[in-house]
């Protein structure tokens, strides 16, 4: 079954923004994630947090989608973080080796912290 | 709930430390053992999006039954001078396929690729350590307006200098032309006779200089001794 992506935007402290990410990710979320991107990375904005806490599903696309993401970061000179990944997620990150270039942490507290806000 | 997403999981590969290739025909060379796969994050080069489309007019086949064929007879749409050997268990997550690729000059480089994610709408490789490139490609088929689409996307960066300056230098255009072709054998093989359209985006124009040292898994050139030390061998 397929849901639809869902996107929340939120600022957490300073100069961090927060995309609470829903549903399914996949090549087609990405109107949806580029627009959340636009919204959380604006500003004085250091670091964009992606909490996939309430994630459903994301295929190989979706993967493609968060490259592309951490390029427009690096751009930025942000930093791209995530967090509330489940276990398979999180090997699912360390294969494609996306775990090099966006730091994980175990809960939104915990990225909060690392970067200081 | 839950078990659909178990069911799901299962369509992307297992964690893995370093390919080990099942099936090594008589004749290939194995230059994909023991490689870590990389994606383009790992790579050199400026980073590319290329998008190939084919729509399937008038055929009647559905994305489903098209992947099925696709993945069931993926050498058959290679161009001549190209093989691609498929895993004995076929392409499903987790395997490991070696294959020749010409390079012009009657040289042929011998990688790999991981089966990294296959469902019934998409599948996708993944390169290791001294393909010409870093990233991975989707195969993927859709329904747009009643027509059944196949496409293949690419997701890459050059994996180290040398590579980047023979993609710049005609190695794209190759590529292009390589799965442009693919793409019009496999609309053919449903009775369609169509031209493949091309999209390509530099997502990243910056190299990653940090990434030059891949040089030294470069399969290009293990790839340059086996062919110029194949007579040596044949005696």
């Amino acid at each position: 079954m397929t849901q639809d992506t869902q996107m929340a935007v939120r600022r957490a402290g300073d100069g961090t923004g927060v995309i609470e990410i829903s549903g399914d990710i996949t090549a087609g979320s990405e109107d949806a994630l580029m627009d959340a991107y636009g919204r959380a990375g604006d500003g004085d904005t250091r670091a964009v947090l992606l909490d996939f806490s309430q994630l459903e599903y994301m295929n190989s696309g979706g993967i493609g989608l968060l490259v592309t993401l951490l390029v427009r970061a690096n751009r930025a000179k942000q930093r791209l973080l995530a967090c509330g990944l489940n276990d398979h997620y999180r090997q699912i990150f360390e294969l494609t080796r996306l775990d090099e270039a966006i730091t994980i942490f175990d809960d939104e507290a915990a990225a909060l912290a690392a970067v200081g806000s | 709930m839950e078990e659909q997403n178990t069911s799901r999981d299962d369509n992307w590969a297992k964690p893995i430390d370093r390919l080990a290739a099942g099936n090594v025909p008589a004749g290939a060379l194995d230059t994909a053992s023991g490689k870590q796969v990389v994606s383009p994050i790992q790579g050199f080069g400026k980073m590319w999006q290329k998008t190939y489309r084919v729509a399937l007019t008038g055929s009647s086949v559905t994305p489903q039954e098209l992947i099925a064929t696709w993945k069931a007879e993926f050498p058959t749409f290679w161009p001549k001078g190209s093989q691609f050997h498929t895993p004995l268990t076929g392409i499903a997550p987790g395997e490991v396929a070696l294959l020749q690729a010409s390079v012009g000059g009657g040289m042929k480089l011998s990688t790999g690729i991981f089966v990294l994610y296959a469902d019934e709408e998409s599948f996708t490789f993944m390169t290791p350590q001294g393909h010409m490139f870093a990233g991975w490609i989707t195969f993927s088929a859709a329904r747009e307006d009643d027509v059944t689409v196949a496409q293949c996307q690419v997701l890459m960066r050059a994996q180290d200098p040398l590579t980047e300056v023979g993609l710049t230098l005609g190695g794209h255009k190759k590529e292009d032309k390589f799965w442009e072709a693919t793409l019009q054998s496999l609309a053919e093989r449903f009775g369609v006779d169509a031209k493949a359209e091309t999209t390509v985006v530099c997502v990243d124009k910056r190299r990653q200089w940090s990434r030059a040292g891949n040089v030294r898994h470069s399969s290009a050139f293990r790839s340059t001794i086996h062919t110029a030390t194949a007579p040596l061998r044949k005696r």
